[in-house]
């Protein structure tokens, strides 16, 4: 079976499944409601049902889509930048730089216009810095780049911590549920699906280059790869598909290391198959984990993060052993 | 210092010009003003003692800059620059001396990759670029390794499957840093016999770095030694590998050692004394 042929089989069935998952992220709910309820809710703006699936559930679903697509899709970058099968998109400090803006909106009160404004600042900042820091020297290898990006990410969970112990009561269970990812604050999914649409498409040109890449700087030069201006693009769409999501729903644990891992096992590690793939499945994946997310304990709902991070720890410890055997 | 070639590779037009190389790593002084040519058809032996900067050279030469160099380096007349990376990668392939994989991935998906520059962006491997990947794994004798993860190969496989990637690659100019790491000792003539067999039938030329002299005289046509301190000696391999200029290279007496071998062409080998 030739590499274009199995990829195409397998969008087609993940876009299928995709579909499927979306239809459950729309039926499940506070509200119950039969198939036939939630498509007339869907296409007709005079169904009863059409507020709660239209206002409340097609976003909050189609975010957590997107979201899932642009954390997977980061994280099977991040993995090729850092040549490293561990990296996760948070790894080089852009969900702290976020965090870091969006607990310090809620510490003053903002609304969600300025919650969403600081938290995307925070993560653009810790791009830059890292980014600049990293780039000092000209060499911008992996272990500067690894260790820029992880000291960062450890100075911003200080300050995160530091925001939490000085925060008044009231505001403590937003920020940890910030902190931990949610979907159930009236997300919006316009950037989200933006994002993940516009660094899928400028990620495909650079796909084959990543193949080369994963096979050591030098290698790839060799074989005609511009290794910086591919490393330094690959590292600012990662960034950016992070920092968007990050924003969209805080901090979502576990999906961008586990969904690339999963797939790259299943489609293998041809990058051209696995980026497309990982965000299919990464988009598939958390759909229904937010879907589990509100009725697992219903009426009351858990943070999407900890129904990711219930599922994603198991799973990854199992793939982990797994390999070691082998 | 050069010794004037008198060795069979046709004295054409070179494809591969080295004018006035002066080359830094750290503290280690490569070479000083280093000049040779390489014609179609030639294989070239790099020797030195370990630390000398061989592999720095070869990867300098290669257009895969590291230290301080300074000099001409002409690919066909042109620098690498002049050519740019993907034209560049179509002209020369070269042969890391460690592969680092991280990652799983086929044998086959491993070895085609060496078809990237050859691919437009958007291009996708053709039959053709399968079939050559094929031919180059049966040629090294791991026909029967195509869907094997490379994390899984042992050294010699792997240093195999690396020389299958050059060679599907199939560039004019062959970088190869230690060609023969890892490999038994059937294996190593059998991959210098490949390479020699392919200078001489298609005219592509090969400059490696070897450890055996005794090789490096059955195969190569010329040598260059790398005596530390920015000191070098090129010239063809009779004239280059000699057991007093190596026992100078290597610091240690070295006896040389005459005799034929099975197509009756005399042989050299070097015996430490």
């Amino acid at each position: 079976m030739t590499t274009r042929y199995r990829l195409l089989l397998v969008v087609t069935a993940l876009s299928l499944l995709a579909l499927g998952a979306i239809t459950i992220g729309l039926s499940v709910g506070s509200v119950k409601m039969s198939f036939a309820d939630v498509m007339a809710g869907l296409f007709d703006p005079a169904a009863p049902a059409s507020s709660v699936i239209r206002d409340l559930r097609l976003p909050r679903t189609l975010a957590a889509f997107a979201c899932g697509g642009l954390l997977a899709l980061a994280g099977a970058l991040m993995q090729v930048l850092l040549r490293n099968p561990l990296a996760d998109p948070y790894i080089l400090g852009i969900s702290g730089g976020a965090g870091v803006g969006a607990l310090l909106a809620i510490f003053f009160g903002l609304g969600v216009a300025g919650l969403n404004g600081f938290a995307f600042a925070g993560a653009l900042l810790a791009i830059l810095i890292v980014f600049g820091l990293a780039h000092g020297d000209g060499s911008w290898t992996q272990t500067r780049l690894l260790l820029t990006g992880v000291m960062v990410a450890a100075g911003c969970g200080a300050v995160i911590t530091l925001l939490l112990s000085i925060a008044p009561e009231e505001r403590l269970r937003g920020m940890l549920f910030w902190l931990m990812g949610d979907f159930s604050q009236g997300v919006n999914p316009v950037y989200a699906l933006i994002g993940v649409v516009g660094v899928g498409l400028l990620t495909a040109p650079l796909a084959r280059d990543l193949n080369v890449l994963i096979r050591g700087n030098d290698t790839a030069k060799a074989l005609g790869v511009s290794v910086t201006f591919v490393r330094i693009a690959v590292y600012l769409l990662a960034s950016m598909a992070t920092a968007v999501s990050v924003t969209t729903a805080g901090s979502v644990g576990f999906v961008g290391l586990v969904i690339p891992h999963l797939t790259r096992m299943m489609v293998g590690n041809d990058q051209r198959v696995l980026l497309p793939t990982s965000m299919l499945a990464g988009g598939i994946f958390l759909v229904l984990a937010d879907a589990l997310a509100r009725i697992l304990i219903a009426p009351q709902q858990l943070p999407v993060g900890v129904v990711t991070a219930l599922i994603g720890v198991p799973v990854f410890l199992y793939l982990l052993n797994r390999t070691r055997y082998q | 210092m050069t010794i004037r070639h008198t060795s069979s590779v046709d004295a054409l037009k070179a494809i591969f010009k080295v004018d006035n190389v002066d080359l830094q790593v750290g503290q280690v002084q490569v070479c000083n003003s280093l000049g040779f040519e390489i014609y179609p058809g030639e294989m070239l032996a790099i020797l030195g003692r370990n630390g000398v900067g061989k592999s720095t050279l070869l990867s300098n030469l290669a257009g895969l800059p590291r230290g301080q160099m300074s000099g001409e380096v002409l690919l066909g007349g042109k620098s690498y620059q002049d050519w740019g990376a993907r034209a560049s990668a179509c002209w020369r392939g070269w042969l890391a001396q460690k592969q680092q994989d991280q990652f799983s991935a086929t044998v086959l998906e491993t070895v085609i990759s060496g078809r990237h520059p050859h691919l437009n962006r958007w291009a996708w491997e053709s039959a053709e670029d399968r079939a050559l990947a094929l031919a180059s794994l049966d040629s090294v004798g791991m026909a029967d390794f195509v869907d094997r993860d490379v994390l899984t190969l042992s050294g010699g496989e792997r240093q195999r499957v690396a020389v299958a990637t050059i060679l599907t690659q199939n560039p004019t100019l062959y970088f190869m840093d230690e060609p023969l790491a890892h490999l038994d000792l059937n294996h190593q003539i059998e991959v210098l016999s490949l390479m020699q067999s392919k200078t001489k039938r298609e005219r592509v030329s090969v400059l490696m770095v070897l450890h055996e002299p005794g090789l490096a005289y059955r195969f190569c046509d010329s040598a260059l030694l790398l005596f530390g301190e920015g000191e070098w000696l090129y010239g063809s391999a009779a004239a280059v590998l000699t057991a007093e200029n190596l026992t100078r290279l290597y610091g240690h007496p070295l006896l040389q050692i005459e005799s034929p071998d099975g197509e009756g062409q005399m042989q050299r080998w070097f015996v430490p004394g």
